[in-house]
């Protein structure tokens, strides 16, 4: 056995320019990543500071001012998304679990993906037509909406996909125990993929926080300090595109600052939903 | 082995479904289920034949067979999970104290609470001990704390787990052994005080001395409870059962007291079973 016949050389060649070449491919992909954090952080950091959080904006001309109104609009947008679409997105996740094959949950699976690959805009103008236009007024009501519509598909798949994982076993010892369906779904199915539920609407939250496009036309923007629904509500993102649109050196600084607190507050809901999952976890496994 | 068991029967074979007269010491036994005619098919596919036996009343009856016998489903059929399976169609009758759980108007739930069951693979859910102990007596809307508390203790005490557990009763119902987590499935099925209790090869998962615990637990809760259990493991029916039945392609062959059949079968092919000649 010669160790280094033509033929072994060969695969050895391959092997390893495979190993190189997806080695590449990762760091390829962390570089946009990198890039991202590297400018945002370079130009937002310097940016940022206490006034930021506390401050209302403030008129041009006049350095500093914060963006207070617009983090507390965010989570207002974001709440009224995760009330809307959380209870109704688990729910339509059950009902595409236990009945499979029904005609409905076929067209609810079909309708969830396409809702899923709607442009962003898209859905603004909708909630624009749906819910702006009759009240002759843009509203936090009408963002939140328009943020929820798009979590939807997001909670409605990642329920069906854990509600399949949870074993069957779970569910006909609750039967046979004498439950209803609906109380094994309620009392053991549920829970037991109740973390990774979590999970899913935390992600779907951090993605909805960061969007622009469907609040443009319905929550607007406030250059005031409004915590009402039913009028137009201040949220960071909308605010960093009015910035960064702006011929103002001061609130460009305003945008990157603003962006910063994006970033970072993605990767709170990253880091929040790990925890959160891990901790569910450690409940289901027994070592609590 | 499917294809080959699915093969025609062979005309030679008698297959007797008419009931035995029971040995005297089993006499004292009242009925406690009555199956007659049962049939049963998933779709096209014809599972059971024709069965009818009376199971006696706080004993326990073993059904065993080679792997696809029907058993199981048989097992299934005494309280109604077979209903979970669409294709599942069931005829005959299975009477529980006179009332036929597949007649008309028949509250399937109430049924299941008659009937507990405990499962091949122990499937405690993710919750604590007590709370999987009295899981079934919370559904059925019992709240009072020391009511509950009180059901706990008597049901782990009678699935011989209250030793083990009793100082963590908070704690996950995962973080036990297999053993435990079986005995905690008996003591769960328990708590709701069935008349019936049916187990679908509770041992095969576990170790020789979990399933010697087990075992040892069957024997006491006959007092209690008219218990059938699905074995594939032949000593274990010889050991724990007052009757045996014997199904081969979903009929009933042999059905009698536990120690004349080990000894001696009436049935050529219930004699080939236990001997090992298949299955």
């Amino acid at each position: 056995m010669k160790a280094t016949s033509a033929v072994d050389l060969r695969r050895r060649a391959v092997s390893r320019a495979v190993e190189v070449f997806c080695a590449a491919s990762v760091v390829l992909a962390l570089v946009p990543l990198g890039m991202i954090l590297f400018f945002v952080l370079r130009q937002g950091l310097p940016a940022l500071n206490g006034a930021f959080f506390t401050e209302m904006p403030k008129p041009v001309g006049e350095p500093g001012g914060g963006m207070a109104n617009a983090m507390v609009g965010t989570l207002i947008l974001i709440g009224i998304a995760a009330l809307a679409a959380v209870p109704v997105g688990i729910a339509c996740g059950v009902y595409l679990t236990e009945y499979r094959r029904a005609r409905l949950s076929t067209a609810a699976r079909f309708s969830a993906d396409v809702l899923n690959g709607v442009p962003s805009i898209v859905i603004g103008i909708f909630a624009y037509q749906a819910a702006v236009v009759p009240f002759r007024r843009f509203t936090a009501l009408a963002g939140g909406l328009a943020l929820g519509v798009m979590m939807l598909p997001l909670i409605i798949r990642t329920t069906e996909e854990l509600l399949g994982l949870v074993p069957p076993s779970y569910r006909e010892g609750s039967l046979a125990l004498g439950a209803t369906r609906a109380r094994a779904v309620w009392t053991v199915v549920l829970p037991a993929a109740l973390p990774g539920i979590v999970t899913g609407v935390l992600v779907a939250l951090a993605r909805v926080a960061g969007e622009t496009a469907p609040l443009l036309f319905t929550s607007f923007n406030n250059q005031f300090w409004s915590t009402r629904l039913d009028q137009e509500i201040a949220s960071l993102t909308v605010q960093v595109y009015t910035y960064a649109n702006s011929p103002y050196e001061d609130w460009h600084r305003q945008a990157w600052a603003g962006a910063t607190v994006l970033i970072a507050s993605v990767l709170f809901f990253s880091l929040l939903s790990r925890f959160a999952t891990r901790r569910l976890e450690r409940m289901h496994r027994g070592t609590a | 082995m499917t294809r080959e068991l699915q093969a025609p029967a062979d005309p030679g074979i008698r297959i007797r479904t008419e009931l035995r007269p029971a040995e005297p010491a089993a006499a004292s036994a009242a009925i406690g289920i009555e199956l007659r005619d049962v049939n049963l098919s998933y779709g096209d596919n014809h599972v059971l034949h024709d069965i009818s036996m009376d199971v006696d009343e706080k004993r326990v009856t073993a059904l065993i067979g080679p792997s696809g016998c029907g058993k199981s489903t048989l097992l299934r059929c005494l309280n109604r999970m077979n209903d979970l399976i669409e294709s599942a169609r069931t005829t005959g009758s299975v009477k529980i104290k006179g009332q036929d759980i597949y007649g008309p108007g028949t509250d399937v739930i109430a049924v299941r609470r008659r009937v507990g069951m405990v499962f091949q693979k122990s499937n405690p859910f993710p919750k604590s001990i007590f709370d999987n102990v009295v899981y079934g007596l919370r559904i059925g809307g019992v709240r009072d704390r020391t009511a509950l508390e009180a059901a706990a203790e008597k049901s782990l005490s009678l699935a011989a787990l209250w030793d083990e557990v009793k100082d963590r009763l908070q704690a996950s119902a995962l973080s036990l052994s297999g053993g435990q987590q079986q005995r905690l499935c008996i003591a769960r099925a328990i708590a709701v005080e069935p008349e019936i209790l049916l187990m679908d090869e509770p041992c095969s998962a576990l170790d020789p001395i979990a399933t010697l615990k087990i075992e040892e637990l069957i024997y006491s809760l006959k007092e209690r409870y008219t218990i059938v259990i699905v074995t594939h493991n032949l000593q274990q029916a010889a050991r724990v059962s007052d009757k045996t039945a014997f199904f081969w392609l979903g009929r009933l062959v042999e059905y009698g007291v536990t120690s004349d059949m080990f000894t001696n079968p009436r049935e050529k092919l219930t004699e080939d079973y236990i001997t090992g000649r298949f299955g």
